[in-house]
């Protein structure tokens, strides 16, 4: 299983390296075909009133007079040195705006990644097991209606009912705006309304997954072994059923990394939460070009590392993989 | 000896009965899609009318969604937004489907190395969050259809390239292909008079089922004030600019046109569940993966 294991990832990582490559590349590209000046838009308001001698010097300090291989192979050089670059719209270094936004998103996504694991859990066994019942159709609606509506939609509804109407949470943000200091108590209320929206809006592929995935394992021939056994109904389902039923769930998890990102960026907007994907919207809408191809880079390590988390699982889980190996 | 009701509800029991044809959801599509044909082209109102003796009103007879800030009716704003999102997702589709057909197309009939690259580029581009990179597009450029378009487009094309590309690789083998390699067809023909006859329904199923991610995604960036130009009633546009006056209160201004992405959403799915069952009736999954 080692050798497997270890022969996939030396896979991904052969793969991961000239992805990494190409993006970059892409993104640089993109940047070079952009009609907006970097040096009009680092001066704003004072382009008007500044000599052409000092943009032409600003535009030497750059490097943005060299040609295109010789500035993609430094911005290249700077990346892989660790240096981000400055952010032109928030007038700080890439690196620094990152590591202090990053840990809001990783609570917030990790939070919701965990309520949405345990809710579909429970939601989808009840729908499978009362399969057809008031219940199932209840949940099973939700799910459906749930993938049909837009995330920022479904949170701009949450905010009215729970933030406008019965003022019990705050709208947004990740304290209050009175307060100085970063309270846990004051970040955990503001806390509870993004997390829920993204765990919810993220969950109805999962209810719909566990629901279906039980009901096919409740047709299994153990199954109706483990009941004709006399087990109770409740050791039948989750010890038996559930079990087996979850197996393709930890690799569909890895895969749903991108829907995640996704999702993250809406709410993380609507609500304010001052994370890396709301980040990524005032980046595009200064289109402060260091800044976005950081987080983009970011995101795409992330959704490589949920592939590769997917895999490793799959190995793990399933033994045949193993033996037919990987490629 | 149980009843079929019986074996239906137990645990793990019978699959329900054949689902009933979704009459709601085709009315509410038609009836959307009329209002969005002939709404504009019969309207004596004027969308873009600003009152500001109507603003932010509450719904009512007279304003059955409310108006906006500026005392713009939002129902006819909806049915014009909807007219918008519709006819860019249309356009971000056809694009999309066309470059994926194109890939997919070049990769299945080519095979060897050719075919090994651009799955490695499909895979790739499958790599970079589909928002995050339509932002990034967008972003660089000024606001604009023909950029949310290209946006929409260049994150979209993967699926169809897939589709494509494995049913040629299909068709490959069936002894037609063959006798039109001996009757010493080139590749360009075989492309031309076997391929794409065969492959037409798949790329028109696919270019349908792309409509509502397209719609999704202009609106996603419309909201987000990435999208569409602020004047156009698209209605990410009409979402984010009544998001702001929710905080007071004002909740018709952006909740109304939601719906108008949500309804057809929804009935779009459980009439494409419904022609699975038709098509397919011993498929057991439910889902749509």
């Amino acid at each position: 299983m080692t050798r497997a294991l270890g022969r996939m990832a030396a896979w991904r990582l052969a793969f991961t390296a000239p992805l990494l490559l190409v993006v970059t590349l892409g993104m640089f590209v993109l940047a070079k075909a952009s009609p907006f000046d970097p040096v009009r838009q680092y001066l704003g308001d004072r382009a008007v009133t500044t000599s052409p001698e000092i943009a032409r010097r600003i535009r030497a300090n750059w490097g943005l007079d060299r040609p295109l291989a010789e500035q993609y192979l430094t911005w290249l050089g700077n990346l892989l040195r660790g240096d981000l670059g400055e952010s032109r719209s928030m007038h700080r270094p890439v690196a620094e705006l990152i590591g202090e936004r990053l840990g809001w998103t990783l609570l917030a996504v990790g939070c919701a990644t965990v309520v949405m694991l345990a809710g579909s859990l429970v939601l989808g066994a009840l729908a499978a097991w009362r399969r057809g019942s008031w219940a199932d159709r209840l949940i099973s609606g939700t799910a459906y209606a749930n993938e049909a509506a837009p995330v920022f939609w479904t949170a701009l509804i949450v905010i009215w009912i729970f933030a406008v109407k019965l003022r019990w949470l705050p709208p947004g943000g990740l304290t209050d705006a009175a307060s100085g200091t970063v309270a846990p108590a004051d970040v955990l209320r503001h806390m509870i309304l993004p997390v829920a929206v993204l765990a919810f809006s993220q969950s109805s592929w999962l209810v719909l997954f566990v629901r279906e995935s039980l009901i096919t394992t409740l047709r299994e021939d153990f199954v109706i072994g483990a009941r004709a056994r006399g087990l109770r109904e409740r050791t039948v389902v989750v010890r038996h059923a559930l079990r087996s039923a979850l197996l393709p769930f930890v690799t569909l998890l890895g895969a749903r990394v991108p829907e995640l990102v996704t999702g993250a960026i809406l709410v993380e907007t609507v609500f304010s939460w001052p994370g890396v994907a709301s980040a990524s919207v005032q980046a595009a809408l200064a289109a402060d070009f260091p800044l976005l191809a950081a987080l983009t880079l970011l995101a795409t390590l992330a959704v490589v590392a949920g592939n590769l988390l997917a895999d490793t699982a799959y190995v793990i889980a399933d033994p045949r993989v193993r033996v037919l190996g990987v490629s | 000896m149980a009843t079929r009701e019986e074996l239906r509800s137990m645990p793990g029991g019978l699959t329900p009965a054949r689902r009933r044809f979704p009459r709601g959801a085709a009315v509410t599509l038609a009836l959307l899609c009329l209002a969005v044909v002939l709404v504009p082209a019969f309207a004596r109102l004027d969308q873009q009318l600003v009152d500001l003796h109507s603003a932010s009103l509450p719904p009512s007879l007279a304003h059955p969604f409310g108006t906006d800030e500026v005392g713009r009716d939002v129902l006819l704003r909806a049915v014009y937004g909807l007219r918008v999102s519709v006819l860019v997702g249309l356009a971000a589709a056809a694009v999309s489907v066309t470059i994926g057909t194109l890939a997919g197309l070049a990769a299945g009939a080519a095979g060897g190395t050719l075919d090994r690259l651009i799955m490695r580029v499909v895979d790739g581009f499958n790599s970079v969050p589909h928002l995050l990179f339509g932002i990034f597009i967008v972003a660089l450029f000024t606001p604009s259809t023909t950029a949310v378009v290209v946006s929409v487009a260049l994150t979209h094309w993967m699926t169809a390239a897939r589709i494509v590309r494995s049913e040629v690789l299909t068709l490959r083998a069936r002894p037609f292909v063959d006798a039109a390699i001996g009757g010493g067809s080139g590749r360009l023909r075989i492309v031309r008079r076997h391929f794409l006859p065969h492959l037409t329904p798949h790329i028109t199923l696919a270019a349908v089922l792309m409509v509502p991610h397209a719609v999704w995604h202009e609106t996603a960036l419309s909201f987000l004030g990435l999208g569409l130009p602020p004047h156009l009633a698209s209605l990410g546009n009409m979402i984010n600019d009544g998001a702001r006056s929710l905080l007071a209160g004002n909740w018709w201004a952006s909740l109304f046109p939601g719906l108008f992405i949500f309804l057809p959403t929804l009935a779009i799915s459980a009439l494409a569940q419904y022609g699975r069952d038709r098509s397919s009736p011993r498929r057991r999954s439910e889902l749509q993966l």
